[in-house]
This record gives C-alpha cells, structure tokens and sequence, in this order.
C-alpha cells in the first residue's frame, strides 16, 4: 500500500547508512509558481491545553504537536511518514543492537550552544531517572535499551543506560535485543532532547518563554494557559533559512463546535479534528477545506476474558461477528473509516494484516454462524445473553454503541446495558476489572505492527491484562527476539490469527483523520499516518 | 462599622476550613487518580510519579502538609500542567475572569435597572409589556443557546467579532462573551427592578409625597430609588459570584483563560492541587461579596444598621 514507506523499513532493517542527500530534507518547499502571502502566520487548533512543553513529562498528542515544533530530535517523518534525518544526519548498524548516529555540526540550540551527542546522553539518562517521574519512561524500557528497565525501577543507576558520546557528533545507543524499528522509534517526543544547562538552572520553568531554549525550528514567544501559544523561528535552527512562517500559534479549543466556528470566521488555519454530526454539512459546504486521511488507530470492543459470560470464547466471538462492521464505517461514521477486523489498522508501514477467516464472510453468514455459536454457548430465547458495555463519556462513542446494542438485540436476541463514565473513572473502572465488555481505541506510537500487537500482552494493563494468554505472550517474546524480518513479520501474522482465534477484542473500524485545512496553508502532510506535521514545512499561499 | 467587618472575617475562617476538608476528602474519593491514563504505567513509574506528588503518603498527612501549605499562601504545584504551580494559572486566569465579569456585570445592571424603571413607570403599557416580555426570553435562553446564537450571526455571518480567544482582554474580543453573559442578568435584573419598583411606588410614603405636590421625576429619584433597590442589592452578590464562576459555559465556548475552564479542566483531570486552589478561591470570593453586600445593605438600609 505504501510501498516507499516499507522499502524504507527495509533499507533501516538492514541497517544500510543512509546519506542525507538521498532525500530532500523536508522544510518549506514552495514549489515554483506559487506566490506567497505577505504575512506568513498560521494558527493551528490544538485539542486541549498542553500538560507541559517537557518532552519527557508528556504522554498526549496535543503536546507532541508543539514539542514537534520546538525540539528536534535524531529522525524527523518528511510528508509520507517515512523516516528521515533530522539532528542525525546518518546512523548505521550492523547488527539491530547498536546503532550510530552521526549528527549534523551545524545543529543549534536557541541561544546558539551547539546541539552535541551529550545531549542526547543527558536527554536519555533523564527520560528514565526515576526522579523526572516521566509518563513515558516505558517507551525506553521498549527498544530494550541496555539498562533502561532496571533505571526506571531504581535498580541501577542512570549513568549505566545504554548510550554513549562517542565524541562531539557521534552518538551511540545499545539495546539488549536487536531491534530493527529503532531508528523509527527514535522519532517519539519522548526521546527528543532538552538543554542541559537550562533544565538544571530552572526546573520546572525551563519550558516557560523567557526560559526556553530549544533546538526545533521555533521557540516560544508567548504562553497563556488555556488560551494559546505563540511560536515564532529559531534563528539559530540548522535550516532556518527554509522555515517561510514567521509566526505560528496553537490554540487549544477543545470544544469541536468551537473550533470549527472559529475555523469558519477565518481565525484559525486548521483545526485539530472536526465533529462527526457536522461532517456531511462541511462536506457539502466547504469540500474545500475538508481533509481526511488514514490514521493510524483502531477502534474495538474488549472482552474482559475473566468474567462470565465472556470468559467463554464462543461468546467472545458471536457477539464479535455479530457487529456490521460496514454499517458502522459506512452509516454511522462516513468520513472514509474502513472495517477492522484485526488490531493492526492496514496503514501501518511494512505489514498488511491479513483478513481472518470470518472477515471474509458476508454479514449474513456471519450473523448465521455467530447465532450458532451464541446457542452452542447455552444462551438462547429463555435464557437470554446479558452483559453490560461500557464506553467513556461521548456522543460518538454512545451513537457507536446505541447502534452495534441493537444489532446484537436484533441478531442474536441479547440484552446489552449501556454504561458511561467520564474519562478518569472509566479508566480506573477497566483497572480494576469491572466491566464485561468495554469500548477501546489506540493508536500507534511508532509506525510498526508492535506498538499494536504488544497491547494485548498479559503485562500489558491497557488491555492484555483482561486476556492473559501465554501463547500469545510467547508470541509477542519471541518477536522481539528475533533477528530476522522475515520471520518477525510471520510473527505478526501469527499474534493476529490468535487475536482472531481467541477473540479477547473485537476490532470494529480504522481511523481516519479528518480535519479543515484553509486551502491557502501550503505544506500540509495530507497523507501522513501518524499526523506528523511539522510547522516548517508549512506556509501560507497569496489569495 | 469596623466590628461589623471584623466579626465577618472571623466567621469566614470556620466555613473555609470546612470547605477545604470537604472538597479535599472528596476530590480523593472520586475514583480515578491524576495520573491514570490509557496505557497504565509500570508500577515503578507510579510509584516515582506519586513520590514525587507526596501522594504516597497516608492520606491524613497529605491533609495536614496541604493544609499548612495553604495557610501559607503555597497551593503547590498543578498535576496536570506540570509546567505551573497553582498559584501561577489562577493568578493568571482569575483577571480574566474579574474583568469579563465586572464588564457583564455593570452591562447587567445598567440596563437591568434602566429596562426595570422604565417598565414600573409605564406600567401595562405597551413598552412595558415588550420591554419584559424580551426580559422573559433573556431568562429562560440559556447562555449555551445564545452564545452560540451570537457567534453564528456576528462572527460567521457578519464577521463583525472574533468567535472567540482572549487577546489579552482586546475590546473585540469581549463583545459576544459579554453579551453571552449577561443577557440572563439582565433580565432578572429588570424583573427585580420593576416589581420593587411598583411595589415601592405604591407605598403610603409615596402618596404622601405626591400628596405634598413633588413632580413625578423627583419623587422617582429621590424617594422610591433607594428603597426600590433594596431587593436589587440583595441579588447583587449572587449575581457578581454567579457571573465569574458560572462562566464555565461561556469560557468554554469562547476558549477565555478563565477560571470556570481552569476548574472544569482540573476536576475533569483529577488535578487534585489545582480543583483545591479553585475552590478555595471561589470560596473567598463568596464570603467576601456576601460581606460587600451586607454592608452595602446596611447603607441602604437604616432598619438592618439599627
């Protein structure tokens, strides 16, 4: 499907260096012809307001999309998503275990210090000192960097992570696994640096304006909590002379109706998402403005596998095959959402999930067979099927579940209690087990089948801990293991036929992303699965 | 007039420790922690994150270290945006809550007390009639259908006014929130005035001075004002309290840096700290307005002060 991105994956695998000049370096390329307005400022809608500006204290996207901004770390994703050099201008590895990254010597932080390879070192160390208390700290423990689990849980001291300043523009990490992602993880806000000096002279008030120092291409002139932020160019980013915006502000408008009407009296240059009920409207009104694109997250109902009735895997899977999937992309949704019958959404890069068996049923058989299976479980008119499903606070999630209750009711004669709960206490309701069935989403952290697949292990509390399946998590164990593509992609395949087998979840349909982009924003990444965008590759078109 | 003041403050201690009990004990029992999130962190990690917070330590001593902290001015830090003390978002959004507030609240008022006079003069009039009539629309329209009513028409339509942001309090910016805000005082307002009004102006002191031959003018201002104003005053505190901490509809749709968001915000979040900082706040502002009212009262009043 995305044929560049997976010989990409390929090319990062075998762990050939790669030469900066074999791509161009993504920044504002204005393509000839196109004249450029006079004031360069675009204003980006932002969801909620930032938990922090500090990389390695965020979790959300929100964040990421400012920190994309202000702080560049060793890769960056050009408009398709494929990795490319960002601080590192090449890297190379020969075996997937220790990786080399060479960093470019013209690279800046914003008071003019150069960006070395102890900065990453000291960026690193602190992700996983338990003392930064970092959210993310686990996304270290995933590449297997040498020592970093023990860090985190105070055994060993921070100095032994695995990665070293081999000199001023060398860096080295090492992982205890071979792991052929690295280089694509190493996109993650989580691992961006910070400037040493800054952190420790101010604490917690580096990330404020008049204490930044970041080595992005923008640094922040201005923050008014709940309200916005203003960016404007680093002159010292290593390729200022391509950034084209001279302003950039992110406001966070959480409301969806909000933030279109602010779209629509032309204060805001793209907004962060749009509402489901208002979509057909734009469509009609501003097909113009309106961008949708593949996103990589899948939307799924899970088992809680421990409690009757789903603790019997027929259950599991009548109610599962019971779900019209098409409906629900279709009807409900519309906005160009596809199927999911599996937890890994089509888009990743480098694998296609494969349709299981009962994906490639129609409906009508599907109804049959899940009508059989629900009988065989016991269930039937006098003793009718009864459970409850739970969903966070949310008219999408609630029109979803409204619409997928009756198809059970009318397929198969179930009695479905519908359950809200706001957020936090939805959360906390899942940690502690009680629920039968729950809606769930994820979306990936890094554009590989792992970030996905790894959800349902048993250790995973997101949601393997209500499966709890050796044989899968012996699966998951020996992927990582491996050093061979090949064979780590039979893996996939494999986790995702025992996804369908088992059926701890039932995957319903894949994101997209659907937003109003103002047709005189230039640069924008329409086709980036991971939303990545990076304000300077952006400018603004003469009218 | 001093004893008055010193007796209400004194009172006030009592109720806030109490508040700050409450609200403490029952942000802790709401279930769900600060730090919960999709994907649960290792144990390790919560248990450096609660470290870090104190919020590892039984829960009577994060009460009683809180409680010293705030005697001492220290609300600690935001748990959510971990960039920010408390102290530094409500000192930032508490101005921009007042000066919405105090703008909606003069505009609730003024015309308020004008549509209310003007109605009780002419009364069973035509102008009196629409005059309420439009006041009643004012009441029962919600500010979360108005606003939205005003930005489709004066932002989309006409592009007349932004549909909403800050701008450090820039005029443009402060039309349709104030407008959004104060229609429903507005119009309780003028139902208060105008029946207290009638009432004021049928009373046994009025004829007398009519009786006595004043012109209907003099009499209005100098005679039946003040005690007219009497049940206005009274609604006065309510309504100033109620405008800045209700704002949470019309800071939300107008994305405004205020406090009802900050709060909102935080007690979706679980930011223990920050709902604690707010409520405490919110919890002096009413025991302050209440004591303004008292005392405005009791100037306007000779019956209370004797």
């Amino acid at each position: 499907m995305h044929k560049n991105k997976i010989t990409q994956a390929l090319l990062l695998a075998a762990g050939i260096s790669l030469v900066a000049t074999s791509f161009s370096t993504m920044a504002a390329n204005v393509p000839a012809g196109v004249k450029l307005a006079a004031k360069q400022e675009l204003v980006r809608g932002n969801g909620t307001e930032v938990a922090s500006l500090d990389p390695h204290k965020t979790e959300g996207v929100p964040e990421s999309h400012v920190i994309r901004d202000l702080l560049e770390g060793l890769v960056n994703q050009d408009a398709e998503g494929n990795t490319i050099p960002g601080v590192a201008e090449r890297w190379e590895t020969t075996d997937n275990k220790t990786f080399t990254f060479y960093l470019r010597k013209d690279a800046k932080w914003s008071n003019g210090d150069p960006v070395t390879a102890d900065d990453f070192v000291y960026s690193f160390q602190r992700v996983v000192d338990p003392a930064t208390a970092s959210p993310y700290s686990w996304y270290l423990e995933m590449t297997t960097m040498t020592n970093a689990a023990d860090i985190i849980a105070g055994k060993k001291d921070k100095s032994t992570l695995g990665v070293k300043a081999i000199d001023a523009h060398t860096f080295q990490v090492h992982l205890e696994n071979a792991v052929p992602y690295f280089v694509m993880m190493m996109g993650h806000t989580t691992v961006k640096p910070v400037h040493k000096a800054t952190v420790e002279k101010f604490g917690d008030q580096w990330t404020k304006p008049e204490n930044f120092v970041g080595n992005g291409a923008f640094v922040v002139s201005n923050w008014v909590v709940n309200e916005r932020i203003e960016m404007t160019p680093n002159k010292y980013y290593w390729d200022n002379a391509h950034t084209v915006l001279t302003k950039v502000t992110f406001l966070p408008i959480e409301n969806q109706v909000a933030e279109m009407n602010r779209f629509l009296s032309g204060e805001l240059d793209f907004t962060y998402e749009i509402s489901n009920e208002h979509f057909r409207s734009l469509k009609k009104e501003h097909p113009e403005s309106l961008q949708v694109k593949g996103n990589l997250c899948t939307y799924y109902y899970n088992f809680n596998t421990h409690k009757k009735p789903f603790d019997d895997v027929r259950v599991r899977k009548a109610i599962s095959y019971a779900i019209d999937r098409h409906i629900v992309t279709d009807a409900l949704l519309g906005q160009g959402q596809k199927p999911a019958y599996f937890l890994t959404p089509e888009i990743i890069a480098g694998f296609s999930p494969t349709l299981p068996a009962y994906g490639k049923l129609t409906q009508k058989e599907r109804n049959a067979k899940a009508k059989e299976l629900l009988a065989e479980a016991g269930y039937n008119k006098s003793n009718p099927l009864k459970f409850s499903l739970l969903y966070n606070t949310s008219e999408n999630h609630k029109k979803l579940a409204v619409a997928i209750a009756s198809m059970w009711k009318k397929t198969l004669g179930v009695d479905v209690t519908l359950e809200n709960q706001e957020w936090k206490t939805y959360l906390e309701t899942k940690k502690q087990g009680n629920f039968e069935a729950s809606r769930a989403g994820w979306c990936g952290d890094y554009n590989e089948p792992s970030t996905f697949t790894s959800l349902m292990e048993g250790s995973n509390t997101t949601g393997g801990i209500h499966y709890q399946s050796a044989a899968y998590d012996e699966l998951i164990k020996r992927g990582i293991e491996t050093t061979s593509a090949k064979e780590r992609t039979e893996l996939y395949y494999a986790q995702e036929a025992l996804l369908a087998k088992d059926m701890p979840i039932a995957p319903i349909y894949q994101y997209v992303m659907a937003r109003l982009v103002n047709p005189h924003v230039g640069g924008y990444a329409a086709n980036n699965a991971e939303d990545k965008l990076y304000s300077k590759d952006m400018y603004i078109i003469a009218e | 007039m001093f004893k008055f003041i010193l007796k209400r403050v004194i009172e006030a201690i009592p109720t806030l420790l109490i508040l700050i009990t409450i609200s403490f004990f029952l942000m802790r029992f709401a279930p769900g922690s600060p730090f919960s999130s999709e994907r649960t962190l290792p144990p390790q990690v919560m248990q450096n994150i609660n470290a870090k917070y104190g919020l590892d330590k039984p829960v009577m001593e994060q009460y009683t270290t809180y409680l010293v902290n705030v005697l001492q001015g220290d609300l600690g830090p935001s748990f959510k945006y971990k960039d920010y003390t408390v102290n530094e978002l409500v000192a930032a959004a508490l101005p921009v809550s007042a000066k919405i507030g105090s703008v909606a609240f003069l505009f609730a008022v003024f015309f308020g007390v004008s549509i209310g006079t003007i109605a009780a003069l002419r009364q069973n009039s035509w102008l009196d009639y629409s005059v309420m009539s439009t006041a009643m629309l004012g009441i029962v329209m919600p500010s979360f259908v108005l606003a939205p009513v005003l930005i489709y028409i004066f932002s989309i339509h006409l592009g007349w006014f932004p549909a909403g942001g800050w701008l450090d309090g820039s005029a443009q910016y402060m039309v349709l929130p104030v407008l959004g805000m104060s229609m429903m005082y507005v119009a309780t307002f003028a139902r208060i005035t105008r029946g207290s009004m009638i009432e004021t102006l049928n009373s046994n002191f009025i004829r007398t001075a009519r009786a006595k031959g004043l012109s209907f003018p003099y009499i209005v201002l100098h005679h039946a004002l003040k005690p007219a104003m009497l049940p206005v005053v009274s609604y006065m505190g309510p309504a100033f309290v109620g405008i800045i901490t209700g704002s949470v509809v019309i800071e939300t749709i107008f994305g405004l840096p205020g406090i009802g968001k900050l709060f909102v915000n935080a007690a979706f979040n679980r930011d223990y700290s920050l709902v604690m900082g707010v409520t405490i706040l919110i919890g002096l502002l009413f025991i302050l307005f209440n004591a303004i009212v008292d005392i405005l009262l009791a100037y306007v009043d000779p019956k209370i002060r004797f």
